[in-house]
């Protein structure tokens, strides 16, 4: 299968299987007019299979959030056709609406317009709190 | 502008100037008569309370303010629908400081981000109480002297005890203090409140057993299984009469053991424990307003 290299743009490598299209909604790739690639189970030496998303234009989001869902993927930055940066994103220390509070006392359960904003704790244990009830983040 | 939604958004300094201020102003109520002159402290209670409205409403009024606010969420505009932003953002219009409590968790924290005027948690769900903690350590203070070196028993509902996270998380900040927790299974403290007594290497152990732990406690805060917190009735009868303490029992516990409770109680203390002169319950009560008077200075930043 042939994809196109892209010029300038992101490439989303080393995404766990099947997390390909949470990470295509998290980042609403679908509202932008670009080329956008999602290739789900390509061949990785290191993961067995692997998704990886190709953006054909810089998006303007905190792609840290990106640690949260799968900190083990690679972002890779392209220029003119070449990488110029390749990394790893980092735990963000607030993550918002990427996932929900659970807990049914929390005034998020009733207050549906509050955004749900979970903060870092323990970052060796990739611990995540409600900011507003501190219950324990369950992704 | 401050906010207090946790007893750690004062450091251990600032509650020691509270606790001054507040003795003071037990010593020399005459200074603080006045001083709040054409202040207005709001009260939005969104869930039942007698001592915390109470007690907030008397320390306005005797340092001269005025309250204004609603002491069930039926009778404002949340029976209406109305956000907690959108409340807030009018009682901002009218008060210069809000007392709030809300049966939700975080609720405060809501309050606090929309507020152009100082929040002060009064209670949320069961997660936080600042103020009650404020008011345990100044009786704790009258009865012990200091808080260093206590053996500090909790018992009951540790789940959703808010008074007792808040208390945890303000006392394990002092040198040498202990912990020991006594519930049943299902009401242990929540996870969230044991961190910082894991990050200070604090000691602490859990029993489901009362009179095995009493007579090496220094302070025994009791506290209520509260049936609002539950979904489950069968669960809160099962659960409710789980520890009833009574003279027998008290009879294995120190002389100068001091009895907290931050009321109101069920059956959790017999009254006949209500005489004896190791219960400090009611003294809670009445340090309760004293503590938040000298609160509400430190927010309005009026001095005396």
């Amino acid at each position: 299968m042939n994809i196109d290299s892209i010029k300038n743009g992101i490439v989303i490598d080393h995404i766990k299987a099947g997390q390909g299209m949470r990470i295509y909604d998290f980042l609403e790739l679908d509202k932008l007019d670009c080329s956008v690639a999602i290739i789900k189970n390509a061949s990785s030496s290191k993961m067995g299979k692997k998704d990886i998303i190709k953006i054909d234009s810089n998006l303007n989001v905190d792609l840290n959030a990106l640690g949260y869902i799968d900190p083990n993927i690679t972002i890779n930055v392209i220029k003119d056709s070449v990488r110029v940066k390749k990394y790893h994103p980092e735990l963000p220390d607030t993550i918002t609406n990427i996932i929900r509070c659970k807990n049914p006392r929390c005034i998020t359960s009733t207050e549906q317009e509050l955004p749900h904003i979970f903060k870092l704790i323990d970052r060796e244990k990739d611990e995540y709190r409600c900011l507003y009830c501190e219950s324990k983040a369950n992704a | 502008m401050r906010h207090i939604i946790s007893i750690t958004d004062l450091s251990l300094q600032e509650i020691d100037e509270l606790i001054l201020t507040a003795q003071d102003i037990i010593r020399h109520p005459d200074k603080y008569r006045d001083v709040c002159r054409h202040k207005k402290l709001a009260t939005l209670f969104f869930e039942p309370s007698t001592r915390t409205r109470l007690s907030f409403e008397a320390a306005m009024y005797e340092l001269g303010g005025q309250v204004l606010g609603f002491s069930e969420a039926a009778s404002s505009s949340a029976a209406k629908g109305e956000s907690v932003a959108d409340t807030i953002r009018t009682v901002c219009c009218y008060a210069d400081i809000i007392a709030m409590r809300h049966p939700k968790e975080g609720a405060p924290t809501v309050a606090s981000v929309h507020a152009s005027v100082p929040v002060i948690n009064a209670g949320d769900g069961g997660h936080n109480h600042p103020t009650q903690t404020l008011t345990d350590l100044l009786t704790i203070k009258a009865e012990k002297g200091q808080f260093n070196g206590l053996t500090v028993g909790l018992c009951g509902d540790l789940k959703f005890g808010r008074t007792v996270h808040s208390l945890i998380t303000a006392m394990c900040r002092y040198p040498d203090v202990r912990f020991v927790l006594i519930s049943p299974e299902e009401l242990k403290v929540p996870s969230y409140v044991k961190i910082p007594l894991k990050e200070g290497n604090v000691p602490y152990t859990q029993t489901t057993d009362l009179v095995s732990v009493l007579p090496e406690l220094d302070i025994l805060y009791m506290t209520r299984v509260q049936r609002e917190r539950f979904f489950n009735e069968d669960d809160y009868v099962r659960l409710k009469d789980s520890y009833i303490l009574t003279p027998e029992k008290l009879s294995h516990a120190k002389a100068d053991l001091a009895i907290m409770h931050p009321l109101p109680r069920v059956n959790e203390i017999s009254t006949a424990i209500d005489v004896d002169p190791r219960a400090c319950y009611f003294k809670q009560a009445l340090n309760g307003k004293f503590i938040r008077m000298a609160l509400i200075l430190k927010l309005l930043e009026v001095a005396a």
